[in-house]
């Protein structure tokens, strides 16, 4: 009997999320106005981004330590999922950013840094699909997934930061915690919770209709 | 608070909240993600049936 009282946790906090990301009280900043409120919706999506890559991180390197399929499988549906939230992500921010910096794409670090990174992700699944053996691919894909890791998350969180960037949080620039409030925090943090348990519900899903394909077919 | 806070020179949506109809927007929306986030659920029982199915065939 699997257990469903976290999926209610998430979707509980969800709804939270929405209600209260429009209705609660948000300081009132110039050139942000309404738009603080991006950050409950936008900001999320790469927290369960990394959520997300960080466990299909750890499921690549079990598959290599101990050689099971199964540990591939959760690999490369948790990485999937990753990646939607990351678009979802940088959708989003195109929105934000063309309103308050005045361009949906600036030349920016951090943009640039988040476009590679996903090439490098997408990359892993074309490599995925080049294989016909299994445990060939199983192996050189997580080996492949542990440099995608490596190479992200200097990109997006440490290269930024060496230079100027637009970006909250980045070159010298306060992070969205001069921003918000300790009420904004009351949504944002729960936002986030939100989005990593759905974005984890939905990668269980994805996981568990594999497993049923590979016991049918294999 | 209120008073203090429309002094304040950054322009909010007030008039939009002052005539209340952001609660149907609101309203909607939430409409829209429980009924997202009742399908999950719907998914989730679905692909549970079919593990049953898969499990009981293999015996």
């Amino acid at each position: 009997m699997r257990k469903y009282w976290w999926k209610f946790l998430g979707a509980a906090l969800l709804i939270f999320s929405v209600f209260f990301g429009f209705l609660g009280e948000t300081p009132r900043r110039e050139i942000l106005n309404e738009t603080i409120r991006m950050v409950y919706f936008h900001v999320p999506m790469w927290f369960s981004m990394m959520a997300l890559m960080i466990s299909s991180l750890v499921f690549s390197v079990k598959y290599l330590r101990k050689g099971d399929i199964r540990d591939d499988i959760y690999a490369s549906q948790f990485a999937a999922v990753s990646v939607v939230f990351g678009v979802l992500g940088f959708l989003t921010g195109m929105l934000w950013g063309n309103f308050t910096w005045g361009d949906w794409l600036p030349k920016d670090p951090k943009l640039i840094a988040v476009e590679v990174g996903l090439l490098i992700y997408s990359a892993y699944f074309i490599l995925r699909g080049s294989f016909d053996d299994e445990q060939r691919r199983a192996r050189l894909s997580g080996i492949y997934n542990i440099f995608a890791f490596a190479s992200f998350m200097p990109l997006v969180w440490i290269l930024p930061r060496l230079t100027d960037s637009l970006h909250p949080g980045n070159g010298g620039n306060p992070a969205f915690g001069s921003d918000m409030d300790l009420k904004m925090r009351m949504v944002f943090y729960p936002a986030v919770l939100g989005w990593i348990i759905i974005g984890t519900w939905i990668a269980s899903l994805r996981i568990r209709i594999k497993l049923i394909n590979e016991t049918i077919n294999g | 608070m209120k008073l203090l806070s429309l002094l304040q020179t950054a322009e909010m949506a007030d008039v939009m909240r002052s005539e209340g109809k952001i609660y149907v927007v609101v309203a909607g929306l939430l409409i829209v993600v429980t009924g997202f986030l009742a399908y999950l659920f719907f998914l989730d029982r679905k692909v549970t049936r079919l593990e049953k199915e898969v499990e009981n065939h293999k015996k």
